[in-house]
């Protein structure tokens, strides 16, 4: 096998794995913040315990994502060793950032949070919630800000030995790419936590168990779930598209399925690329739509692949069709469901109304499959480069480590993996059929699990 | 510059080493020092709230070491490429063993996830004992700064070095014994009654074999590179340092002995801190120095990144510093005296 697929591989399995962690941290420290708020200011118990229970299901995922985050830091060195030595003067500015300012007050107040509960003031506790959550958000900015400049580079001057040299801080910090990339990110990581927390209220009311704190599940979950849904497509997608058409018409085109450059372009909504024949088969196709959705007018030419040389297409490009097209349909997905359920929910119905409690509770995997699906787009549009248009990705990975050495540790991680999965859910049911009643903060046990409505 | 980020990054990796170096060595004591279920669940409420924190020392350390030396971090990271696969693996597995074991009372998981966290713990302390010992070493840099090792060949330090050979063995086996030290002046601080008792009885037993064994690297040292004295001998005051390393070890025994096992443990820290400056007085300049040319050798100013980006980057490192050491002071407090297995609502 090739070397540079091999470490393709490698970096793909362990980040697509690893995200799947974070976006529930960072979304769903939000929602513990805001249960811990509505707490303390109606004074309600039944939202202390609701955050305690979060909390725990937060703990266990808040380690996996630690675990296997640490890889991540260091495979820009093990695998990528080429692409670390040309850019570590740019982008080791923000990964050394996530480090310094991000992990160590996450991991710091994580353990207050957990831990201290009865040893510090309602208020101070909540304090300890919020800078757990506002740790995982800076930690979210400086990856994105890593990535950003890969997608779309700022603020550097090269070298005459070919390595990347930032010149200004506040450039790299405010690349217009990161900042609507990281709301669009984050956005979605609130989809997610707003899902599974819909998911877990859905199954206690539909199991009449802890139907009581289900229903707060449900209703901070949804209000939660609409809001990120919306915003998810408007402003951050439609904002992040437009930029992407103008600076990497390739990927757009790819994404789109747009062979040729059109004026007038229609939108694909479902099809399967023919990479030989340049064509897309079975497609249904709204006319005029891409155009308008990209330049606002019906009649906008836009480019197609036919204007990129054949080594510049994005590589795999069917699956950069394909998963751009999951993100986009999932996320119309997203609104509509939550949208039924934000209006049964204002009239009072939402939790005797099982045709929207069924989808509620089956759906929470579909974030995480559009937030990966989300995340192949970006990475798979920027190909063939490793930097946008600076460094390819077949220049970048590390020489000295042969496609043998590569492979080893890819098994070795997906083993890993598979046994932190197992683990995982397993230990996340558990949580969930024990409820949120037993988790006092005194660890005491309130005896059986008793319905409490 | 280089000179101040050089030291910089050593300080942020002797922290790691002195802070996750005492949870680590609670690791590797475990099995022995607790006798039943509640000794070992105070052991790691003991490091529960901590462990997480300590280790980002090391995750900012190494993105501190990419920001500050890029060829470095590619070039070492690349080149022990499967140390430190198996380093992660290790984290990973030690890691879910400190915070899983809690989840399920049965005897059987407890009892798999007490072995994982002793195993992935030793093994750790013996990595990383070795990974500075490689450096001492120096490793064969080809002259575009890469190399890499395999785990081990035929044991000598020669011309095909692996990660593993007889020296590197030896700082494997100093660090195992100097954290699980480390580790049990830390129990012996934070628990009270026999299991601190068991945890001096430890700590005055092994220390023999840490004088040893301290003792018998020096001379290894001079084996394996026989130059590392160079810098000693241009700035004679460095003698102080394998002074200062003795006069810490002498302070472990002297105030176990006594019962000041803070005062015990504060000498272990100062013994760990100036092993490893120790080591890094005698690198400097280098950073990676090559076993087959000096010409080779990845030095500071060689690996050093812009002038501009060191400069921003003093600025926020101190202020991240200055915030970090706010929240470890306000963790350590808010945990502080011994420890207790009632009031917490999550448990180990």
């Amino acid at each position: 096998m090739d070397a540079l697929l091999l470490h393709r591989l490698h970096f793909a399995f362990t980040v697509t794995y690893h995200y799947l962690f974070p976006q529930l941290t960072m979304g769903l420290a939000l929602l513990i913040v805001v249960l811990k708020t509505i707490a303390i200011r109606r004074k309600d118990e039944r939202y202390n315990e609701a955050a305690r229970f979060w909390a725990r299901i937060f703990a266990i995922n808040f380690l996996i994502g630690v675990v296997t985050g640490i890889p991540m830091e260091f495979q820009f060195g093990t695998n990528w060793s080429q692409f670390a030595r040309l850019t570590g003067g740019v982008i080791g500015q923000p990964l050394a950032m996530e480090g310094v300012f991000s992990f160590f007050l996450e991991s710091a107040f994580l353990g207050l949070f957990l831990f201290g509960e009865k040893r510090l003031s309602p208020v101070a506790h909540w304090a300890s919630a919020f800078l757990v959550f506002l740790g995982s958000w800076i930690s979210g900015f400086f990856i994105i800000v890593t990535n950003a400049w890969m997608q779309h580079p700022v603020a550097f001057r090269t070298l005459p030995n070919g390595s990347f040299e930032i010149t200004s801080f506040w450039g790299l910090l405010n690349n217009p790419w990161a900042l609507l990339q990281y709301a669009h990110n984050m956005s979605g990581a609130v989809i997610t936590a707003s899902f599974a927390m819909c998911s877990v209220g859905a199954f206690y009311v539909l199991e009449d168990r802890f139907s009581e704190h289900g229903r707060i599940f449900l209703r901070v979950g949804v209000i939660a779930g609409l809001i990120s849904c919306v915003t998810q497509i408007f402003p951050t997608g439609d904002l992040h598209g437009r930029y992407m058409a103008k600076h990497q018409p390739a990927a757009v085109a790819a994404m789109e399925g747009l062979f040729v450059t059109e004026k007038g372009a229609g939108i694909v909504l479902m099809g399967q690329p023919d990479e030989e024949s340049r064509r897309i088969d079975n497609p249904i196709v709204v006319n005029n739509v891409l155009s308008f959705l990209i330049y606002g007018t019906t009649q906008a030419e836009v480019k197609g692949l036919d204007q990129f040389p054949r080594d510049q297409w994005p590589s795999p490009f069917p699956l950069l069709f394909y998963a751009y097209h999951i993100m986009a349909g999932l996320g119309t997905y997203f609104v509509l469901i939550m949208t039924i359920a934000a209006l049964l929910l204002w009239r009072g119905k939402l939790f005797s109304s099982r045709w929207v409690l069924w989808p509620l509770l089956l759906s929470f995997p579909f974030p995480y499959i559009a937030n990966t699906a989300g995340w192949m787009t970006a990475e798979i549009g920027r190909q063939p480069w490793i930097v946008y248009g600076l460094l390819r990705t077949s220049q970048g990975y590390s020489k000295t480590v042969s496609a043998g050495n590569t492979l080893f540790t890819l098994l070795g991680f997906m083993g890993m993996y598979t046994i932190l999965s197992i683990l995982f859910i397993v230990l996340v049911y558990r949580t969930i059929d024990k409820g949120p009643i037993n988790s006092g903060p005194e660890g005491m046990s309130h005896g059986a699990p008793t319905a409490a409505a | 510059m280089g000179f101040v980020w050089f030291w910089l990054v050593a300080v942020m990796l002797v922290a790691y080493v002195v802070l996750d170096g005492f949870d680590l060595g609670v690791g590797i004591l475990h099995p022995f020092l607790a006798r039943n279920d509640v000794e070992r669940r105070l052991m790691l409420r003991a490091i529960g709230p901590v462990w997480d924190g300590n280790e980002v020392w090391l995750l900012a350390g190494g993105g501190t070491l990419y920001f500050a030396f890029p060829l470095l971090y590619a070039s070492a990271f690349s080149g022990f490429y499967l140390a430190l696969m198996i380093v992660l693996w290790l984290l990973i597995m030690r890691g879910a063993s400190i915070e899983l074991r809690a989840q399920i009372n049965t005897n059987v998981w407890r009892s798999f996830f007490d072995g994982l966290f002793f195993i992935s713990s030793a093994t750790l302390a013996i990595f990383f004992g070795a990974a500075l010992a490689n450096v001492i070493r120096g490793v064969p840099l080809a002259d575009d700064g890469y190399f890499f090792l395999p785990l081990w060949t035929n044991w000598r330090v020669g011309d095909s070095p692996g990660i593993l050979d007889w020296y590197t063995v030896i700082g494997g086996v100093v660090a195992l014994v100097a954290l699980a030290v480390h580790g049990a002046l830390y129990v012996a601080v934070k628990t009270e009654g026999e299991l601190q008792q068991r945890a001096r009885l430890f700590v005055r037993r092994a220390w023999v074999v840490l004088l040893g064994i301290t003792v018998l690297s020096l001379p290894a040292t001079m084996i394996a590179r026989p130059d590392s004295l160079a810098n000693y001998r241009a700035f004679p005051l460095a003698f102080v340092v394998p002074v200062i390393v003795f006069l810490a070890l002498a302070g472990i025994l002297y105030y176990c002995r006594g019962g000041a096992d803070r005062m015990a443990f504060t000498c272990s820290c100062i013994y760990l801190a100036v092993m490893m400056v120790g080591a890094a007085v005698g690198l400097y300049p280098r950073l990676l120095p090559s076993s087959v040319d000096p010409a080779h050798d990845i030095t500071v100013q060689r690996a050093l990144s812009g002038a501009y980006a060191l400069r921003v980057g003093l600025m926020w490192w101190a202020l991240g510093m200055v915030l970090a050491f706010i929240y470890f002071f306000v963790v350590y407090r808010m945990f502080r005296g011994k420890v207790s297995l009632e009031d917490s609502g999550y448990d180990h």
